[in-house]
């Protein structure tokens, strides 16, 4: 016999503001199977559960039906408290009276209706609810970071602190990541390079620690305890565990004009090189579009000096496959494209630069060595133009930029003024801004010090055009406190580019089935509460993956998602959610179309002896779930045209009780 | 080939030139321009505000008139080019206008109208090709500095004749005509327009420049599709102002 205990919460005046609860305990305390209906202001207090707890002993209850808030907020916990009470957890429904209903409705008369149909069809379904008991599984003590940046770099090296191993994937030759190209850093202008380098070498010699280079993630499948991951090792063409990375490789490579990526073009790489001084590995790597030897078969200098014999043109990518029990994001930031913004004349002039390329200049080990010169003609500015928010901020019309703020920008301005004005203090610096946003530890201080003490003209407005003629740049802007317009004859102008997620982010979001938001970022599970996990379970957001980030925020936020990731290595087996699809092996006709659907792959297929009325044994080809991947996520059922895949706790029959009892 | 063919009142009297060329080098690319019947001024100048609705009346009758005719509405003036473009472009996007100018006029626009400038008709449906090969006598690299102004161009979302940063369809054109286009980066600032009415120094400080940006960066004449740029930028500028149909019609030797 089925008893049902129906629990309404007020929610302080959430709920109680729209849906007037006491008829909607009136109500439901009338409807068949309900012997009890009580009303709560809070649910979720320990006195909510004690209530729960209380009438389920007293009134012998088989079923709970909690009408309050959205169940991705209080279903656990209702869950344990019809545990506690000595339920089967799953025995439990919600009504969610809140965010689709008290917060969407003006109306008590119209609110409270649609509460009460809410709630029977919470208790239809409750009628249908079957005792459900999770499995349990091993966790793979590994933990997979990827991207090689600060943030990665972080997350690998708190979560081996704590013992377990890790492997960082990093598509570029050397880990390091934005920072490693940084000169200094705000507010305290410390070397970026010196306080990086430390952690770099560090991991690298760090036991619990694998570092893949020069690799990316080709696919991912399983589940958070239990991933595979299969990572594509890039040839190349150098032996990493036999290269010493003395470089005598490309000081005799004849081929010595390549753009170089760590420089931005901006300086001249050979065809076989390492990246930076600092790279870690520091291994070289062979540029496929640029060697004589790859390209044509005719050279081969490089192999002929390797003293290490290292060299190895045959070399091919090669997919590796490894299993993690977690997984951290750590794929950063990247300015965008600047060149859409034609007013700015980035594309025709070499003195209008990027702010990023302006650091590689400014950095004593950049394509200047660290001299302030003009790419055009090498002689040092004396008028610099910076112009910030290009492509921060802009209006959801203007395609070319991002509607949100960038969030980094105005304070590397304020440094790259501040650095300009140290070595060569002469220098006439304007910066056009929209708002300054500084806020953060010193920042303010920071700013302030660049505009009193450093003499930096900041000025309120926005460029309309830098104009070049012939070489020669006039910036022209509004002033909109001295209400006038301004012409000014700049030697260098600076765009403070907005940063988006990475290139390869969205490939990567779709690999691991996480989510991201229409500006690429990815999402969190939860903004506010928490910011270092995706929806996803297993897989965390390490650094500005998420969203425009500092360095002390993208660290801060690198060992946040360490910790989680620890909290779940610690665990020798983790219980899956029993809410799975299943097959009617009888109904299924194997015909495919429900592992075609299926996001998880949960999904395969088995041979099985089937007793034929007529007495003969019949082999049939039947779907069969892989409980522990399997999500629950639906595709199957609906996609099945026998009606053969249903899903325990959200089966057919029970979705179609709610839906005869709101439409009846 | 055939358009509604919107000449504007400036063409009617100042800008003779724009408006003969243009329909001479028609007749040779085989284009059939036939004048719309009793068109009146287009306004002058696109208003800002968007209730505004009798200033747009007469673009608004201009685009009945094309849409019944069923053909593309052609413009070579800048500014009228401007104001029928955003006023076709109101009647699509803003209901209230679109409501108010039917209780009006008592006719309904369906918004089936294309208004083409002459210069778009040229790249997209004549082709540069078939201009080269019409030249007989080239312009010689000849250095021609175009001159867009503002209103050719912007607002870019709505007229989407070109980017208005970095303009090439006068530039091919001049290519086409077998003359050398300087790009200068004045040549798609305003040059001062109207306010000549008001204060000569805004216009003449901006159309000095214009001119002066142009010469900076080579260019021996100016060519443009406005007849307030070649207002104003001869009046105020040491370089010869052409209206493009005019060297058009030059190299095609009509």
């Amino acid at each position: 016999m089925k008893r049902i205990g129906v629990f309404v919460c007020s929610c302080g005046s959430n709920i109680e503001g729209a849906v007037d609860v006491c008829k909607v305990v009136e109500a439901m305390s009338k409807e068949p199977y309900v012997v009890y209906a009580a009303n709560c202001k809070y649910m979720c207090s320990s006195s909510g559960q004690e209530l729960i707890g209380k009438a389920a002993a007293e009134y012998e209850l088989t079923g709970i039906a909690v009408c309050s808030c959205s169940p991705r907020m209080h279903e656990a916990t209702f869950r344990k408290a019809a545990a506690s009470a000595g339920l089967n957890p799953y025995k439990v429904e919600i009504a969610n009276i809140r965010e689709q209903c008290s917060w969407v409705h003006k109306d008590t008369a119209e609110a409270t209706g649609k509460a009460i149909t809410l709630a029977k069809a919470a208790v239809s379904k409750l009628c249908r609810d079957e005792e459900l008991y999770p499995q349990s599984f091993p966790v793979t003590k590994r933990a997979l970071v990827i991207g090689g940046g600060i943030a990665g770099i972080q997350t690998a090296e708190d979560i081996s602190n704590a013992g377990y191993k890790v492997d960082i994937v990093e598509k570029k030759p050397s880990i390091g990541g934005k920072m490693a190209m940084l000169d200094k850093t705000f507010p305290t202008l410390d070397c970026s390079a010196c306080i990086l380098t430390p952690k770099t070498v560090d991991i690298s010699h760090n036991e619990n620690v694998r570092i893949f280079s020069y690799s990316e993630v080709e696919s991912v499948s399983g589940y958070v305890g239990n991933f595979t991951v299969k990572i594509r090792r890039k040839a190349r063409y150098v032996k990493e565990d036999l290269c010493t990375g003395c470089g005598l490789c490309a000081e005799k490579c004849p081929t010595k004009n390549v753009p170089n990526e760590f420089d931005l073009g901006l300086g001249s790489r050979s065809a076989i090189y390492i990246p930076f001084a600092q790279a870690v590995p520091k291994v070289a790597v062979i540029d496929p579009d640029s060697c004589r030897m790859l390209k044509d078969g005719k050279c081969g200098l490089c192999s002929r000096v390797c003293g290490a014999k290292a060299i190895d043109y045959s070399q091919k990518d090669e997919i590796t496959e490894e299993k993690y029990g977690a997984i951290a994001v750590a794929t950063g930031i990247d300015p965008i494209d600047v060149t859409p913004f034609d007013e700015y004349s980035y594309k025709n002039s070499k003195d209008v630069i990027t702010a990023l390329e302006l650091e590689r200049i400014l950095n004593a080990a950049g394509p200047t060595n660290g001299r302030l010169v003009r790419l055009s003609d090498g002689i040092r500015p004396k008028t610099v133009v910076f112009i910030s928010c290009v492509g921060s901020r802009c209006t959801e019309e203007d395609e070319r930029g991002k509607t949100y703020c960038s969030k980094i920008c105005c304070m590397y301005t304020a440094k790259q003024a501040i650095l300009i004005k140290e070595k060569y203090p002469d220098t006439d610096i304007y910066v056009f801004y929209i708002d300054v946003r500084a806020p953060g530890k010193n920042f303010d201080e920071f700013y302030r010090r660049a505009a009193e003490k450093y003499g930096v003209k900041y000025i309120k407005g926005m460029v309309g055009k830098v104009c070049d003629e012939n070489g020669v740049l006039t910036v022209k802007a509004a002033d909109l406190i001295n209400n006038e317009q301004m012409m000014i004859g700049a030697d260098l102008v600076v765009l403070a580019a907005a940063v988006e997620p990475d290139k390869t982010a969205k490939a990567l979001a779709s690999k691991l089935n996480a989510s991201i938001d229409g500006n690429g970022f990815f999402n969190e599970a939860h903004p506010k509460l928490r910011p270092v996990e995706s929806p996803t379970a297993g897989v965390y957001l390490s650094g500005a993956c998420s969203g425009p980030k500092d360095i002390p925020e993208t660290v801060a936020q690198a060992s946040a998602a360490a910790a989680k990731i620890i909290g779940l290595l610690s665990k020798n087996t983790l219980e899956s959610d029993p809410c799975t699809a299943h097959a009617d092996e009888l109904k299924c006709s194997g015909c495919s179309l429900c592992a075609n659907v299926c996001p998880y792959n949960a999904i395969t297929y088995i041979e099985k002896e089937f007793r034929m009325p007529d007495k003969t044994v019949k082999i049939r080809r039947v779907a069969s779930v892989n409980a522990a991947v399997c999500r629950g996520c639906g595709a199957c059922t609906v996609a099945c045209n026998n009606g053969a895949m249903d899903l325990h706790g959200f089966s057919r029959e029970q979705i179609l009780a709610e839906v005869d009892s709101i439409c009846s | 080939m055939e358009f509604c063919y919107f000449p504007g009142c400036t063409l009617k009297n100042k800008a003779k030139d724009l408006d003969r060329c243009a329909r001479l080098c028609a007749e040779i690319l085989g284009v059939k321009l036939t004048e719309l019947p009793e068109w009146q001024c287009c306004g002058g100048v696109y208003v800002s505000t968007s209730d505004d609705v009798a200033v747009k009346l007469a673009s608004v009758r201009a685009l009945i008139a094309a849409e019944e005719r069923g053909l593309p509405l052609l413009t070579v003036c800048s500014a009228c080019h401007n104001v029928l473009k955003r006023t076709e472009h109101d009647l699509r996007t803003n209901a209230e206008f679109a409501a108010k100018v039917k209780a009006y006029t008592g006719s309904e626009y369906k918004g089936t109208v294309k208004v083409v400038h002459y210069l778009e008709m040229l790249r997209d449906l004549i082709g540069y090709e078939k201009i080269r090969s019409a030249v007989k006598y080239p312009l010689d690299g000849m250095k021609i500095g175009c001159y867009y102004g503002c209103m050719l161009l912007r607002p870019g979302r709505v007229m989407r004749t070109d980017n208005p940063e970095d303009p090439v369809i006068m530039e091919e054109l001049i290519k086409a005509l077998g003359g050398e286009p300087v790009a200068f980066p004045e040549r798609s600032e305003c040059c001062g327009a109207y306010t000549y009415a008001e204060s000569e120094t805004l216009t003449e400080k901006r159309s000095e420049r214009v001119v002066q940006s142009a010469k900076n960066c080579g260019a021996e004449a100016l060519v443009t599709a406005c007849p307030l740029c070649k207002y104003n930028a001869g009046k105020y500028g040491d370089l010869p102002v052409l209206y493009f149909t005019e060297l058009t019609a030059k190299a095609f030797g009509v």
